[in-house]
């Protein structure tokens, strides 16, 4: 992921660096407002530290070592303004002193892992904990699906980087100046690697160490954490948890019901007694069923039975509505709506049976 | 430079404690070279800095072969002439940077559409833009190893001030340099207490909670560390502002090697275009 000198053209580098100038701004602004002084030694010791993480060959599953980079584990901890601060200088010492990273490309690196990285990881990791407590499994796994995350943009950027190179630069002879490969191979390649390896590196290192400090310092989370619901026992007993996720949930699965149009054919058997008389059908229903003979006639019974209830969503395609994913979604919200309406019902009869319970007794 | 090792022999601790050992190894012989007598210790670093970096830019946007290929031959010369030892370069830098941009490389004598090479399934294309990849790397990085190698490493952060880098920037460099030596010889110790309680080959998963569980342990030694250094830069006086000592002074020799580099970096651009 550390991209060497050469591989980009001084153009690409310089739009990096331009786009890096102001990011590196505003966290120095922000570091020096939140923390004033002390920030300095906490930045020189964090970038110290993520140097070294860098260093660990992470044994993976399958045989192989995978490298983290500390991204994760620094937003989740310091926050993406510090950690993006932080992992730069780290990438900066790497680049001048060790030789891994290029110096012209020390913008797009730091770019790619330190600035992207830490904000994608930071909105990850908020979104996934959400208020969920300091000790919860819930923010062991947000910090683990942040470094994944986080590292996986950064491979990205980095390939797109790479993969507009040949399309811009080319010497007279037609050879690429720079990185040869456009994105259709980059991107794969890059990504490859690291949606299997380095991401589970960054994935275990983050998840991992969040784990440990649950133990070992809880309030090493807290910087990071928001507006964070203290415990489990902080909530009253008995006191119902929020309905909104379920809610939430409900009105996305409503939403994506139309994709039900894109299956093709009809479930295994929920035929009609019309699909028995329809050739296609019925090629559909022997090719679903091993090829075992479908009978010449809709079996009686199911012809004599068929009639006897005619509903008003047949098909989830009211036959007023023109829109075929609209029916869905009507036919979906009516469904909801029913059986939320049942419950309710359901539930009014339930408390008043218990407010009488005690009186009776 | 690779992010993953599919054929890393021995144990994750012995692979790490090599690392370590490498990394640490590295920063102490570039202090030991940099206090050499050679042409480039001589320099002001901010001339080093400064003609070394126009010289990756030249090598950048250099577009004829030749040219990149001067530049790493006067990259070699001013190694020789730096009493560093090429052996040294060659086994730091050249191997490592060959393989890894030469693996990267190699597919792209097949694939990069152009005219067929001699009949065989290259192109000329292809092999010209693999040959762009690794001598650009190859030269760029002995021109920084050339920097990194001659100079010592607060001299070279200090001489960042000339790109107008912001002087908490540079400090907080300097001090991750100084606490990087640190945090890797405590890694080391860390790594090598546990090798000497080892005794059987720890499995995959065993080797994954150490390592997780070691970069937890450095977390916290990190923090604790930070805290302790805070306090002494308080009782040193420290109050939020920084400064940076500016003692260098340029000479004769100095203008003559920024005219030197000056001329050769426009010149490279200009003859490599």
């Amino acid at each position: 992921m550390h991209i060497p000198d050469g591989y980009l053209s001084p153009a690409t580098c310089a739009v990096a660096y331009a786009a890096s100038v102001p990011f590196w701004r505003v966290a120095l602004k922000r570091v020096k407002k939140a923390m004033n002084s002390r920030q300095v030694p906490l930045l020189s010791l964090f970038a110290a530290l993520s140097f070294v993480i860098m260093m660990f060959n992470l044994p993976l599953p399958g045989g192989t070592t995978g490298h983290a980079t500390g991204i994760g584990l620094a937003t989740v901890v310091i926050g993406p303004w510090a950690a993006m601060l932080a992992v730069s200088v780290a990438l900066v010492v790497q680049a001048l002193f060790f030789g891994d990273g290029g110096v012209t490309a020390i913008g797009a690196n730091c770019f790619n892992m330190a600035i992207a990285g830490a904000l994608v990881a930071y909105l990850i990791y908020r979104l996934v904990a959400g208020r969920s407590p300091l000790a919860s499994p819930r923010r062991v796994v947000a910090a683990g699906v942040a470094g994944y995350v986080a590292i996986n943009f950064s491979a990205l950027l980095a390939a797109v980087e790479f993969g507009i190179q040949p399309l811009l630069y080319k010497d007279a002879a037609g050879a690429p100046l720079y990185c040869p490969y456009p994105l259709s191979i980059a991107i794969p390649a890059m990504m490859i690697g690291h949606l299997t390896i380095a991401g589970l590196a960054e994935l275990a290192v983050s998840a991992g160490v969040v784990a440990f400090l649950q133990r070992s310092d809880l309030s090493l989370l807290r910087a990071t954490a928001g507006n964070v619901r203290e415990s489990e026992e902080a909530r009253p007993q008995g006191a119902p948890r929020s309905l909104r996720p379920l809610w939430l949930g409900l009105a996305t699965l409503c939403v994506l019901t139309p994709l039900g149009i894109l299956a093709a054919g009809s479930a295994w058997g929920e035929w009609m007694a019309s699909d028995y008389a329809n050739s296609a059908a019925r090629h559909q229903i022997t090719s679903a069923s091993f090829n075992a003979a479908v009978p010449q006639h809709a079996p009686q019974g199911l012809a004599r039975l068929s009639s006897v209830w005619t509903a008003p969503f047949a098909r989830y395609a009211p036959p007023y509505i023109r829109g075929a994913a609209f029916g869905y979604l009507l036919s979906a919200m009516f469904g909801v709506g029913l059986i939320v309406a049942g419950f309710l019902v359901l539930g009014s009869f339930t408390r008043s049976a218990m407010r009488a319970g005690p009186d009776s007794a | 430079m690779s992010d993953f090792h599919p054929n890393a022999k021995g144990g994750f601790i012995e692979n790490t404690l090599e690392g370590l050992h490498f990394a640490i190894e590295r920063a102490l012989y570039a202090e030991v070279s940099a206090s050499r007598t050679g042409l480039l210790q001589r320099l002001d670093p901010r001339v080093k800095v400064a003609g070394l970096f126009a010289m990756v830019v030249s090598v950048a946007l250099a577009t004829k072969l030749w040219s990149i290929a001067a530049i790493f031959v006067l990259a070699v010369a001013l190694v020789a002439v730096s009493s560093v030892p090429v052996r040294a370069v060659a086994s730091r830098t050249w191997i490592g940077a060959f393989v890894f941009s030469g693996a990267i490389a190699l597919p792209a004598l097949f694939l990069t559409p152009g005219t067929p090479l001699y009949g065989l399934p290259i192109t000329l294309q292809g092999v010209r833009t693999g040959s762009f990849l690794v001598m650009r790397a190859e030269t760029a990085a002995t021109l920084m190893l050339v920097l990194a190698y001659t100079t010592p490493w607060t001299h070279i952060l200090k001489a960042l001030r000339i790109f107008r880098v912001p002087v908490v920037f540079v400090v907080i460099l300097g001090m991750t340099c100084r606490y990087i030596l640190l945090m890797l010889d405590t890694a080391h110790q860390m790594f090598e207490s546990r090798k000497s309680r080892t005794v059987n080959r720890m499995s995959p998963a065993e080797n994954r909670r150490l390592a997780i569980a070691s970069s937890g342990v450095l977390l916290h030694k990190t923090l604790q560390m930070s805290d302790e250094v805070y306090l002494a830069m308080q009782a040193r006086g420290f109050h939020g502002e920084v400064y940076v000592l500016d003692d260098f002074a340029m000479q004769a020799r100095d203008w003559f090697a920024l005219a030197a580099f000056a001329a050769l970096a426009a010149a490279s651009i200009l003859v490599g275009r």
